[in-house]
């Protein structure tokens, strides 16, 4: 927390009611609960209503974060829920989950000196305390919903924020739009990725329900590229297909013993627990691997959800191994420091060399290489240095390896004439979406690589405008 | 809106049925060698299986299962009329069929019937197929009716002895590929034991040998890795990268003991699961 003694006029930003440390770490409900409406007031009042907001332009939506606030301030929930509506179609998941340190509260003048508006926080407020008037008007800026050109369809591929985002725009304006997804709940990673006790699945559901609401059709269990192509997709007539597919497809270290019993990818281990809801075996039969000491591989916003995870499914210690130190880590500042509260050990300057097991292949230690911090690298971090024939072994019955994806490629190999850029991933224009393919658009973490919520919803909201002034 | 059984056959009382389910998007475009994933309720967990046939015209794919769990268990206390909640599919790269020449095609156990929609394509791709089947024992075997209505030459192994070879698959393998001139592929489709078998025995004649993985699955779409398994010293994903691969490649001892992750867990389901059905029953 920043300093914000010395300054006596301006106040600490309004703390964020938490669950306990030691009770979460125990259950799967969320940890953070919520502004009460005087505690969002009085963060309200903490916003200078700057001449010239430089928040806004931090925010991937342009969301009117001034207005918004004066709205709440003036008491008048509906106006700021309308404000914020008009550019984000899923406030209540973007005010939990987005890194706002980095967005919008990272370009807030207050943040300056002192501690920055949360921005976030009151976002979330205003969401959720807003019962929307309507289901339609909750997801789109237009406040109806009546589907009056059945001629026009468009096919949107994967059901993660980006698609959501094409969905409800179109929809708004009167275009049928059909989601098709993979697996057999829609939502992406905001269902299978992100834990109930950071985005819980209710919150979720509202915002599908106001999608279905508005006419929007979800079609589970069908694989694009698989169950349907794209070109059966205008085969059917649809005028538009949005591929948001997501990235997916996760990375290994390559380090020996990566396939023995007890080591999972982030994915699997979060899949399970999450879509599969193996925090409730054996009521539901989707089972996640029992362990005592893990490991978790990584420092980003999905390792230390695995690493969240594995607490509360019974691990007796959690630790995050990452080669570079705690300031380079990946995760929102925010994220790591509930992991610690909550007794996640962090082992840094650590680089996975390789896995053992016992004589059943099941995992049982691992070797790290011990690191020094070394010069900046591309990223602007300091790169991590091998400290020669420094390492050293601990034990641990499971590790889980979170260190990134790569596109997937059920889609890809079954659309040939995509165009994809040199890491693999969907070529878009950035200023409309639109791949090589006339009519088909792409983005979210299929065109950029694993990103933020927000950034895909930004690109989902680019390319619904142009599929917008195509069709009408 | 769930995908309704349309016939269930139980082959086997007990352990192996058939079952015909309505999943026309999937039906549609299923090849030989494909999968889908599928989950009976709400609660259940996603299985993948392998689609033994499909009708096109009627919208219709065909599964073959054993009994070995908790999901497979249940998908037997279903009867025909009931209904799946998620048919997901068809998943995976199809077997690679080509006009080569001759196929043999091994078959063991459900893999009997996987095999049979492969040996069907080969034929049907104009290829001289020899099928080898192989069960413990005479009543254990699958499919030979179907197999012999397409295919002539096809060579039966029992362990006991029952009907035809007495002994193994591999034995009826080993003296067809002494005696016969050319043989473009062998596929073998089976428990493991079972394919890895094949594969020493093929191994010296150096004929092709492709096998199909069973190794467990979470989403069956690419993302998640379980299906992970070494072949050719590299780390693929069985769910888009086979599952069929060179079997003189896999880490045939890796897969084993990937197959028994959850054993524990497994048991707990199924025990549940059986004491649930005797209350009920
Ligand atoms: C564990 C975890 C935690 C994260 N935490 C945060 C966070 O705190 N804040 C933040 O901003 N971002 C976070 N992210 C990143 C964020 O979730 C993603 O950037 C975002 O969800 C990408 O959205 P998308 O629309 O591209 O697709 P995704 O959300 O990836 O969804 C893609 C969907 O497409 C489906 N699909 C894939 N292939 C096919 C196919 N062939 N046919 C049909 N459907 C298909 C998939 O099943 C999936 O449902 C996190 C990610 C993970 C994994
Ligand atoms: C591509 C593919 C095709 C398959 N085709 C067939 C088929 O046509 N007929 C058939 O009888 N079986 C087939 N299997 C195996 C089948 O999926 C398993 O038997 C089934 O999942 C067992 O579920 P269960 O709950 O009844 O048993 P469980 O109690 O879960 O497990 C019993 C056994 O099944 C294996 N298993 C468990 N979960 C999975 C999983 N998610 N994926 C794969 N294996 C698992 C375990 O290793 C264990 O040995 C196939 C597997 C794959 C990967
Ligand atoms: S959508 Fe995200 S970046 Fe934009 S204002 Fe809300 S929290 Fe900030
Ligand atoms: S920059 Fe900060 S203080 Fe200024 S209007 Fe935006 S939120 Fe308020
Ligand atoms: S089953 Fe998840 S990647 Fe293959």
């Amino acid at each position: 927390m920043a300093d914000v003694k010395k300054t006596k006029k301006v106040r600490g930003r309004v703390a964020m009611p938490h669950q306990n440390a030691a009770a979460r770490a125990a259950n799967f409900g969320e940890v953070a609960l919520g502004y009460s409406l005087e505690q969002a007031i009085l963060e309200a009042e903490r916003c200078l209503q700057c001449k010239k907001p430089t928040c806004q332009a931090g925010c991937p939506v342009e969301i009117d974060i001034k207005g918004f606030i004066a709205a709440l301030c003036d008491d008048d929930l509906g106006g700021a829920y309308d404000i914020i509506r008009k550019t984000n179609s899923l406030p209540a998941v973007c005010g939990r989950v987005c890194p706002q340190e980095n967005q919008c509260e990272g370009a807030c003048i207050l943040g300056k000196k002192h501690e920055p508006v949360a921005i976030g926080r009151l976002e979330r407020y205003v969401a959720d305390t807003y019962a929307a008037q309507s289901a339609c008007e909750s997801v789109t800026d237009l406040s109806t919903c009546a589907l009056e050109r059945e001629d026009l369809k468009v096919a949107c591929i994967g059901s993660g924020p980006s698609s959501l985002t094409v969905a409800g725009y179109l929809a708004g304006r009167g275009i049928k739009v059909d989601v098709y997804e993979a697996l057999h709940e829609p939502g992406g990673v905001l269902i299978y990725g992100i834990p109930e006790f950071r985005l819980p699945k209710a919150v979720v559901s509202r915002e599908l329900d106001g999608l279905k609401a508005l006419g929007v059709t979800f079609h589970c269990n069908w694989v694009g590229g698989k169950t349907i192509t794209v070109a059966d997709l205008f085969d059917q007539g649809y005028n538009a297909v949005f591929i948001g597919v997501g990235a997916g497809l996760p990375r290994f270290l390559g380090v020996p013993g990566e396939n023995l019993v007890g080591v999972f990818s982030a994915n699997e281990y979060l899949t399970r627990v999450n879509l599969g809801r193996a925090y409730d075996f054996p009521y539901y039969d989707t089972p996640a691997y029992r362990a005592r000491r893990v490991a978790v591989i990584g420092a980003g916003n999905v390792a230390m959800d695995a690493a969240r995870t594995a607490l509360r499914m019974g691990a007796k210690e959690v630790s995050i191994v990452y080669r570079r130190s705690e300031d380079e880590m990946p995760a929102r500042r925010e994220e790591i420091e509930h992991a610690i509260e909550e007794g996640v050990k962090i082992r840094c300057l650590c680089g996975p060399l390789s896995f053992h097991g016992d004589n059943q292949g099941r995992l049982k230690a691992l070797t790290v290489q011990k690191m020094t911090l070394g010069e900046p690298d591309d990223s602007g971090r300091c790169s991590p240095v091998c400290l020669d024939g420094e390492t050293e072994q601990f034990s641990c019955d499971m590790a889980v390896v979170a260190v990134g994806t790569r596109p997937n490629p059920i889609l890809l190999e079954a659309t040939p004439d995509l165009g994809l850029n040199k890491w693999g991933y969907v070529q878009a224009d950035p200023e409309t979406g639109e791949t090589s393919i006339p009519n088909v658009f792409a983005g979210g973490d299929i065109v950029t690589g694993a990103a933020t919520v927000i950034s895909a919803m930004g690109a989902g909201r680019r390319a619904a405008r142009e599929i917008a002034r195509r069709l009408l | 809106m769930g995908y309704r059984i349309v016939s269930k056959e139980e082959l086997i009382p007990g352990q192996t049925t058939m079952m015909v389910i309505e999943a026309p998007q999937v039906a549609k475009k299923a090849k030989p060698g494909n999968f889908v994933m599928l989950r009976t309720t709400e609660h259940g967990e996603r299985i993948p299986l392998t689609i033994a046939d499909c009708d096109k015209d009627k919208g219709t794919i065909t599964i073959v299962y054993l009994v070995v769990g908790k999901t497979t268990a249940e998908m037997n206390s279903l009867e025909q009329g009931g209904e799946f909640m998620d048919v997901c599919g068809p998943l995976g790269r199809p077997t690679h069929i080509e006009k080569s020449g001759t196929v043999v095609c091994v078959g063991g156990g459900t893999g009997i019937a996987a095999m049979h929609h492969i040996a069907k394509g080969h034929v049907e791709a104009g290829n001289r197929v020899i099928a080898i089947v192989g069960a413990r024992s005479k009543n254990l075997l699958l499919f030979c009716s179907e197999l012999s209505s397409f295919c002539p030459e096809l060579r039966i192994a029992t362990d006991d002895g029952s009907e035809g070879h007495k002994g193994f698959v591999t034995e009826v393998l080993k003296d067809i590929l002494d005696t016969e001139d050319e043989i473009a592929e062998v596929v073998a489709i089976g428990p493991v034991p079972m394919m890895e078998a094949v594969c020493r025995v093929t191994l010296p004649y150096n004929v092709k040998t492709t096998v199909s993985l069973n190794s467990i699955m979470v989403d069956g779409i690419g993302m998640c890795g379980a299906c992970r398994c070494t072949v050719d010293g590299k780390t693929l994903f069985a769910c888009v990268d086979g599952p069929e691969f060179d079997g003189h490649k896999v880490d045939f001892a890796e897969l084993k003991t990937r197959l028994w992750q959850f054993r524990e867990q497994e048991q707990e389901s199924m025990e549940r699961f059986s004491k649930e059905c005797q209350c009920n029953g």
